[in-house]
């Protein structure tokens, strides 16, 4: 077993489904952080079998945790603060979503325009549908590329 | 200041409050004749729409206004790449309220968004076409005396129609409505739109052919079925005259059944029915005026 050590202050973000740590790695932006990062891929989990986990070492203000809830709001967040959890954050659908998806929808405005911003809009929060807010096509896997 | 988007911008009670001047305008249109003297509207046609375009354009000729605009993208600006942002706010410098169509959905949206004018959404692509919607209601409102307690027959393509999708979103806010979809099974109405119905308690069925539930109905909105819409040239033949209106399937309807048709027909209602007193397809056009008038008034806040 793969020994990762305690960070001071930051977020683990723990019970990711199993090789999806890099894409929200991605997400997050942790990329353009300079901070430390441990990305702990298939670690063992009574609950799931096998889960991932990220450790970002940063000032616990600095992320956006919307993405993170539009992604998988079962991931928990701790809130870490001199080594110890100081509080688990539980994540909410965001109302509304910017620039994280694309609408790839041909006949929407966004496919001509460029800089218009791509938002989508929370639709049915019970089926965590969202909408384009320009065409109100339906985010899916099929209709948005990352 | 107010756009118009999408036809459940508005809630029912400022469409009683609209249809309300419609119905004035139509009762006493010398009234209205000066309404909007000095005020000009821009007709944004990124694709043409001739019958849309000459709708908004009569409304404000009718109210004393001018008009100005282009009928296709071709003779505006964005042929040179300009962005709709950009074009809105040189419009709002010419024009006091705008009527805008694009191919594009969304486009009317993001004009609004930069607009310092009222902007209508006359049209965009498969989305919205919200003053075709509030035609439909007006013209049901003052041809039946009222918005709901009836059953409404939409009748032809209910996948693609983009006309019969708003009617429905709009109307299921009234009470007693019970809509009988007849279509093709190609064609049928879009689950979500059942689903929906399903999870209000509003009462529909569906069915395939025309004369086997024309007898039920209050209203019949026709829409058009196309060739190409089928999935091959036998099933089209096989099904296509289901969906014709004549005066054969007239004879079962009840003596008030009103057919309304967005336009244009092309051969789902055959000429004949034309001259029967129930087929007001060609009143909803009058109507369409007179509502763009009191729509056009509202969003300028212009009271007379």
């Amino acid at each position: 077993m793969l020994n990762v050590g305690k960070i001071e202050e930051g977020f683990v973000l723990d019970h990711i489904e199993a090789g999806k740590s890099l894409s929200i790695y991605h997400h997050l932006q942790l990329d353009k952080l300079d901070c430390t990062v441990a990305i702990i891929k298939n670690a063992r989990s009574n609950k799931m079998g096998k889960k991932d986990i990220l450790k970002v070492e940063c000032d616990i203000d600095t992320l956006d945790l919307d993405v993170l809830a539009f992604i998988d709001h079962n991931i928990t967040v701790n809130v870490i603060k001199d080594g110890e959890i100081v509080d688990k954050k539980v994540l909410t659908l965001p109302k509304e979503i910017r620039n994280i998806i694309k609408c790839k929808n041909p006949r929407c405005i966004t496919s001509i325009e460029q800089e218009l911003p791509h938002i989508f809009v929370l639709a049915d929060e019970q089926k965590e549908i969202y909408r384009c807010k320009y065409c109100e096509e339906k985010a899916s896997e099929s209709t948005y590329a990352w | 200041m107010r756009h118009l988007m999408n036809p459940l911008d508005f809630t029912v009670e400022e469409l009683d409050r609209l249809f309300d001047l419609a119905g004035d305008i139509a009762a006493d249109p010398a009234k209205y004749a000066h309404a909007c003297a000095g005020k000009k509207l821009a007709t944004c046609f990124y694709e043409p729409s001739t019958r849309t375009r000459l709708s908004f354009e009569a409304a404000m000729l009718n109210l004393g206004g001018s008009v100005l605009g282009f009928s296709d993208a071709a003779s505006s600006s964005a042929s040179k790449g300009e962005s709709v942002s950009d074009t809105i706010r040189i419009i709002s410098c010419y024009a006091d309220i705008c009527a805008m169509r694009h191919p594009k959905e969304g486009a009317p949206m993001v004009a609004a968004s930069r607009s310092g004018i009222p902007v209508i959404n006359a049209g965009d692509g498969g989305h919205q076409h919200p003053t075709q919607t509030l035609t439909d209601l007006m013209t049901i409102r003052a041809l039946k005396g009222r918005l709901g307690g009836f059953t409404i027959g939409l009748c032809g393509d209910l996948k693609f129609g983009r006309t019969v999708h708003s009617l429905i979103a709009a109307l299921i806010r009234y009470p007693g409505i019970r809509f009988v979809f007849i279509s093709p099974p190609e064609l049928k109405v879009p689950d979500y739109i059942t689903d929906q119905l399903k999870e209000l308690g509003i009462g529909y069925e569906e069915v395939i052919r025309l004369e086997d539930s024309i007898a039920d109905l209050d209203l019949l909105y026709m829409t058009r079925v196309q060739r190409e819409r089928f999935f091959n040239e036998e099933d089209y033949v096989r099904l296509k005259d289901f969906y014709i209106l004549n005066n054969e399937k007239m004879a079962l309807a009840k003596e008030d059944m009103l057919v309304l048709h967005p336009l244009p027909r092309v051969n789902e209602i055959s000429v004949e029915v034309d001259d029967d007193p129930r087929a007001v397809y060609f009143k909803q056009a009058q109507y369409g005026v007179y509502v763009r008038m009191a729509l056009i008034l509202t969003l300028l806040e212009i009271t007379v």
